[in-house]
């Protein structure tokens, strides 16, 4: 049977990122994926040359849209441990709402284009819908529906009043009542698990030794969340990783699905223990040492590297994002599996690309 | 499929979810960060925000009292409105317009007079803050 090599991408329609990738196909079926980076590169990281660590903030934010609170708040989280600044408890509780908001977002997003890839166009305008209460929130807490910049070295910008949260609370309990009509289209259905289960499997040891990262990781039955670790408030609230042990594309999505309604109950928490109090100190100095910093994105573990030389610029800021961890256990998903499933298994380790190539 | 006919039902008797945009908008939450302007009468060009501004994109010149602003290189931070003395600048809660060509946000105010000692680094802020900017580079 002849190879044929075909070029998938950057631009594709199924594909809402401009990945490429060269798929060498025996009869429909993928032999060999060879992935091609570089359409989207902005160069943020150089940045730090001329943007003193503050005016940092507002590009990290722009590595990634739909991360970009958590990509502050990991930054700022970097640059107070740098300082020896230790933020209000307010301000920890805080960022934990709006990630998790984030978080949720996120997931709802993915979900709703993981369905229009295998073709179910109604649940994708379903999941769309119910996140536009999400954006709602995000805009009349924080200014701005997608890029919410609510960090600051030492805290927080915005507040959240008690009618607001109220409001939060209640609009969450209708995103959830609607989302969990979806639950059973979403995964029982007969035609979603004929496209998703046994297709694009990892196991658990490639997970693992191809460091994998996020949904993908714990689709594959790792148990590893960096929320975890307990920063800002998560030391105080309960929660458990989402695992699954299947390690295929149905997997990832029900890892995406229960840990949307665990950040909906996150959020719950959150603003349940909500201490009153101040939510940003005044800080002074410049940072000076290196730090790195570990967060849990939607799509997985964000890592920073941060180097401060005393002056107001930052010698390096290091980003590495999710997806980057994620493209290797995605090339070793591809082979096997049939062309037609080619975009529903890229799909399911939530690709990223201008975060990858910042 | 089955699980989804009660949605489906619904989705065909009940509301829109969309609005039919352009002819009905939704009015923006008070918070909402849109259209930057500056009171001019009460600006005292110290060029604090075109300092703080992570684009870069105000500039304010002292001698002439001109505030100008780049809406399109500006990101809608609300840094320049934190980092302002007078309050004097505000963001509108108001969506953006499209527009069809580039636009700067120009405003004309009265100078500070100058004091007794007269400073000479009233440069271009962009220019200053490039000079600045290559300080660490050079090292
Ligand atoms: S809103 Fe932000 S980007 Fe826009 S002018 Fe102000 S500081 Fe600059
Ligand atoms: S910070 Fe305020 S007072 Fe100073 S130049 Fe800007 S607008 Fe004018």
């Amino acid at each position: 049977m002849p190879r044929t090599i075909i070029p998938f991408g950057p631009q594709h329609p199924v594909l809402p990122e401009p990945i490429h990738l060269k798929l060498v196909v025996e009869d429909e079926i993928v032999t060999e994926a060879l992935p091609q980076l570089g359409y989207v590169h902005r160069g943020l990281e150089k940045l730090t040359e001329i943007r003193d660590y503050n005016q940092m903030i507002q590009i990290v934010e722009r590595v990634c849209g739909i991360c970009s609170k958590i990509h502050a708040m990991c930054y700022c989280q970097g640059i107070e441990q740098m300082m020896g600044i230790e933020i209000p408890e307010r301000a920890k509780y805080l960022r934990v709402i709006w990630s998790e908001l984030h978080r949720i977002h996120s997931h709802l997003l993915w979900l709703g284009l993981f369905a229009d890839a295998f073709g179910f166009e109604s649940v994708f305008m379903q999941f769309w819908r119910i996140r536009e209460k999400i954006m709602d929130i995000n805009e009349a807490t924080a200014g701005n529906r997608v890029i919410v910049s609510v960090n600051v070295v030492g805290g927080t910008r915005a507040d959240l009043t008690p009618e607001q949260c109220s409001w939060i609370l209640t609009e969450l309990d209708k995103v959830e009542a609607e989302f969990k009509k979806l639950q059973k289209v979403m995964l029982d259905d007969y035609t979603v698990k004929k496209r998703t289960v046994g297709i694009g499997v990892l196991t658990r040891e490639q997970a693992y030794s191809l460091g994998a990262a996020g949904p993908t990781l714990r689709g594959s039955g790792v148990a590893q969340d960096m929320r975890q670790l307990k920063y800002a408030a998560f030391d105080s609230l309960d929660f458990e990783p989402v695992v699954e042990t299947g390690g295929d594309c149905y997997s990832r999505s029900k890892v995406r699905f229960l840990e949307t309604l665990q950040s909906i109950d996150l959020v719950r928490q959150a603003i349940a223990r909500l201490p009153m109090g101040e939510t940003a100190v005044k800080v002074k100095g410049n940072p000076e040492g290196e730090v790195d910093m570990r967060v849990e994105q939607p799509r997985g573990e964000l890592f920073y590297y941060l180097k401060g030389n005393g002056t107001k610029f930052m010698e390096r800021v290091r980003i590495r994002t999710p997806t980057f961890a994620n493209i290797p256990p995605l090339l070793a998903m591809l082979p096997g599996i049939e062309l037609a499933d080619v975009p529903v298994v890229v799909l399911s380790i939530d690709p990223c690309i201008s975060c990858t190539e910042r | 499929m089955a699980f989804m006919t009660t949605n489906v039902l619904k989705n065909l008797v009940g509301r829109y979810s969309t609005r039919l945009y352009p002819i009905t908008t939704r009015a923006a939450f008070d918070a909402y960060r849109g259209e930057l302007y500056n009171e001019i009468e009460k600006c005292i060009f110290c060029q604090n925000c075109a300092r703080k501004c992570p684009s870069q994109c105000i500039s304010v010149d002292k001698e002439i009292g001109t505030w100008v602003c780049d809406p399109f290189a500006c990101v809608y931070c609300g840094l320049c409105v934190e980092a302002c003395p007078v309050n004097c600048l505000h963001m509108k809660s108001a969506w953006r317009h499209v527009a069809t060509g580039r636009e700067m946000i120009e405003m004309q105010g009265t100078p500070p007079k100058p004091k007794k000692k007269k400073t000479e680094d009233a440069a271009a802020p962009a220019e200053d803050a490039e000079a600045k900017a290559k300080k660490p580079a050079k090292k």
